[in-house]
């Protein structure tokens, strides 16, 4: 089954003629998935390889069946794409642009929740990644196969390092949320998605400094979830007050350090790695012994 | 960004926010001169980005120009929470009835915007919200809506002002919202919000943080930024669209993607306890795209930090493959030339990685130490890092 992105899944690309946009438009089509269509005003008519470009998210929704959209159009644009994706209901939005003001990813939150018909995952995110069935968004497709571990992370290479750590066993889908202090979607919200998921045994969940967006996922797994999780925090010897390349990523004061994530994680029965090294192995300890 | 208090002032005139009348100044003579223009009592403040400066002895009134440039004297050149007073504020000093708090700012926890408001103003905040959580108003702020003059009205209601603020505070209010989100600032605060004695309602301080995400959007705010307090192999690695932090130690790190280099700096400290306590001398993240001149600008900036003694290199091939890293890596060396001594620490993973590691084999470059994992590689350059001289 996998979770929110499954072999059915039909994806459209907001800025598919961009150079991002059409450089992983392929790469995901090359990976399986489903490229129904792109999208963008100004040049609708024509196509990507045979993937046609469409005047309106409306339009890719109503003639070529689109349930996802990626979004790769510059920062400047993002807010009026994504709104324009949310009016449309588009059933999974996933933003892949790095770089946006937090007012404006804070209005399309809030849109979002009003119209209460889209996912968003992102911005500032690698996206989301069912192995062998579908990918969205820019995480390589050939570092693993399919597998049972669920993975929800706030870094991309962290992301892709640890799919690499645990390719003998695979995932179900991997999920990048970002790195942006707003987010569509969040750490607890993948955990109950695998939660649910039949296909899903084990759960990897990786954090950074910043927020408390970890101990908030703490708490809920130690009361919702049942499936064994470990986890990672990067960013143990960040200083205070320097924002480490991700907008959100930023310890202020005595807040959103990665010592007090992994003790409410560590509180809440989630095993922590040092390293990802060891994250992976904790993992496969517990996948062994299933 | 965080702003210093006559920046966020002169901003909060901009769109009518009542503040004191005054300017900046960076010498003594120059505070006297804008005491004299000013007449009578003036508050000189030290421009520093920390709180406590009053504590510290970096406000002080003074009855007179002459008294102004004693004053501005005394504070320039001050150290307040390792930040040295450089410029001072002089302005007309308030008749201060009453002391309130006013903030609007992003709620990262809630994914939206909050106004906080308190009577009891002119302390450091945290500490209301610790001692008196009731007197503390939490408003949060539908960002699809915004804040108007009723809305103003009723979160000063909420924080407990009294009735004769109210409608001064009020309007303050709705124009400090209209700051936060014509700036694109994640944070507005006016502590102390005064009361005058006259009755008026006047923003005494004020602090704003700029989102920089949205400085394509403004073009007045890149000159806002503090060139002075920014590290000069910062400011480089900015000029070349880098993103790096100078830190304290003596191991170079370069990485792909945010979330790696931090993981990386953590497996490098831990490593560096074996060897005498070595730790990253940086965070530099370069991204997806590892093009060899993206890594020759990497390359040139570390090991131009004489802190360096080795550098690691640590990439997760994902988008970009490892034979295009390891071809950067080559060039950028051959880029730089005889000026690249440290031992340079590579671990290639991922896409292509036989390649990569091949590519460099074959290059023979003698700085050039291959590891095979992430921990192995940050053992060595912590290793090649306690031994250099």
């Amino acid at each position: 089954m996998a979770i929110w992105l499954t072999e059915n899944s039909k994806i459209t690309v907001q800025g598919i003629t961009g150079g991002e946009g059409s450089k992983h438009a392929r790469r995901m089509v090359k990976a399986g998935t489903n490229v129904v269509s792109g999208v963008n005003a100004r040049k609708a008519g024509t196509d990507l390889d045979g993937i046609p470009v469409l005047g309106s998210v409306k339009e890719a929704m109503d003639t070529t069946g689109a349930d996802v959209s990626v979004v790769f159009v510059p920062p400047a644009f993002v807010k009026d794409a994504v709104l324009e994706a949310i009016d449309a209901h588009m059933p999974l939005i996933v933003v892949i642009t790095e770089g946006i003001p937090v007012h404006d990813s804070t209005e399309f939150y809030a849109h979002s929740l009003k119209v209460g018909k889209s996912r968003i995952i992102g911005p500032n995110c690698p996206g989301i990644a069912s192995p062998g069935k579908s990918n969205a968004g820019i995480i390589p497709a050939d570092i693993t196969p399919g597998g049972r571990i669920g993975l929800v992370s706030k870094s991309g290479t962290l992301t892709y390092q640890m799919m690499y750590e645990l390719r003998d066993f695979g995932f179900s889908t991997c999920v990048g949320i970002g790195g942006d202090p707003v987010i569509g979607t969040t750490h607890i919200d993948a955990l109950d998605a695998f939660e649910a998921d039949p296909e899903t045994d084990a759960i990897v969940m990786i954090g950074e400094i910043g927020g408390d967006a970890e101990e908030r996922a703490a708490a809920h797994v130690d009361e919702h979830i049942t499936k064994p999780v470990v986890g990672y925090v990067a960013g143990f010897t960040a200083p205070e007050g320097k924002t480490m390349g991700h907008a959100g990523a930023i310890i202020s004061g005595s807040s959103g350090t990665a010592q007090a994530k992994k003790e409410a994680l560590e509180k809440a029965g989630v095993r922590v790695g040092k390293t990802p090294s060891e994250t992976a192995q904790l993992m496969k300890e517990i996948m062994r012994n299933r | 960004m965080d702003l210093f208090e006559h920046q966020a002032k002169e901003i909060f005139a901009q769109y009518g926010v009542p503040v004191p009348t005054g300017k900046v100044a960076t010498t003594p003579d120059e505070a006297r001169a804008i005491a004299q223009g000013l007449g009578g009592r003036v508050v000189v403040k030290a421009q520093v980005k920390a709180g406590g400066r009053g504590k510290a002895g970096g406000v002080k009134v003074a009855d007179d120009a002459a008294d102004a440039e004693a004053k501005a004297k005394a504070i320039l050149g001050m150290d307040i929470k390792g930040h040295t007073v450089h410029k001072v504020l002089v302005e007309n000093a308030s008749a201060i009835a009453e002391e309130y708090y006013a903030s609007f700012l992003l709620d990262r926890a809630n994914r939206t915007f909050l106004a906080m408001c308190s009577s009891e103003g002119g302390m450091e905040i945290e500490e209301v919200a610790a001692t008196k959580p009731e007197m503390l108003a939490r408003v949060p702020i539908d960002p699809l809506v915004g804040v108007d003059l009723a809305l103003a009205r009723s979160i000063a209601e909420q924080g407990h002002l009294p009735a004769a603020a109210l409608d001064g505070a009020a309007e303050l209010l709705e124009k400090l919202w209209k700051v936060f989100v014509g700036e694109d600032s994640t944070l507005v605060e006016v502590n102390p919000l005064i009361l005058t004695a006259d009755g008026k309602v006047v923003a005494l301080d004020g602090k704003v943080s700029l989102d920089e995400n949205a400085g394509f959007r403004h073009e007045s705010h890149a000159a806002l930024e503090d060139k002075s307090a920014v590290d000069p192999l910062e400011q480089l690695a900015k000029e070349k669209d880098l993103n790096y932090v100078k830190l304290e130690g003596s191991v170079g790190i370069i990485g792909n993607g945010a979330g790696l280099v931090m993981s990386t700096l953590d497996v490098v400290t831990y490593a560096g306890e074996e060897f005498g306590g070595q730790k990253p001398a940086n965070f530099l993240d370069i991204g997806g795209g590892a093009s060899a001149q993206v890594m020759a600008d990497g390359l040139s900036i570390i090991l131009g930090d004489p802190d360096v003694k080795s550098v690691f290199v640590n990439i997760f091939g994902g988008i970009t493959s490892c034979d295009a890293v390891a071809n950067g890596i080559v060039q950028a060396l051959a880029l730089l030339g005889g000026s690249a001594t440290k031992p340079l620490v590579v671990r290639l993973d991922g896409n292509n990685v036989v390649e990569g590691r091949r590519i460099l084999d074959e290059a023979g470059l003698p700085v050039v130490h291959l590891e095979d994992t992430m921990d192995g590689a940050a053992r060595k350059a912590a290793e090649l890092a306690s031994i250099a001289v």
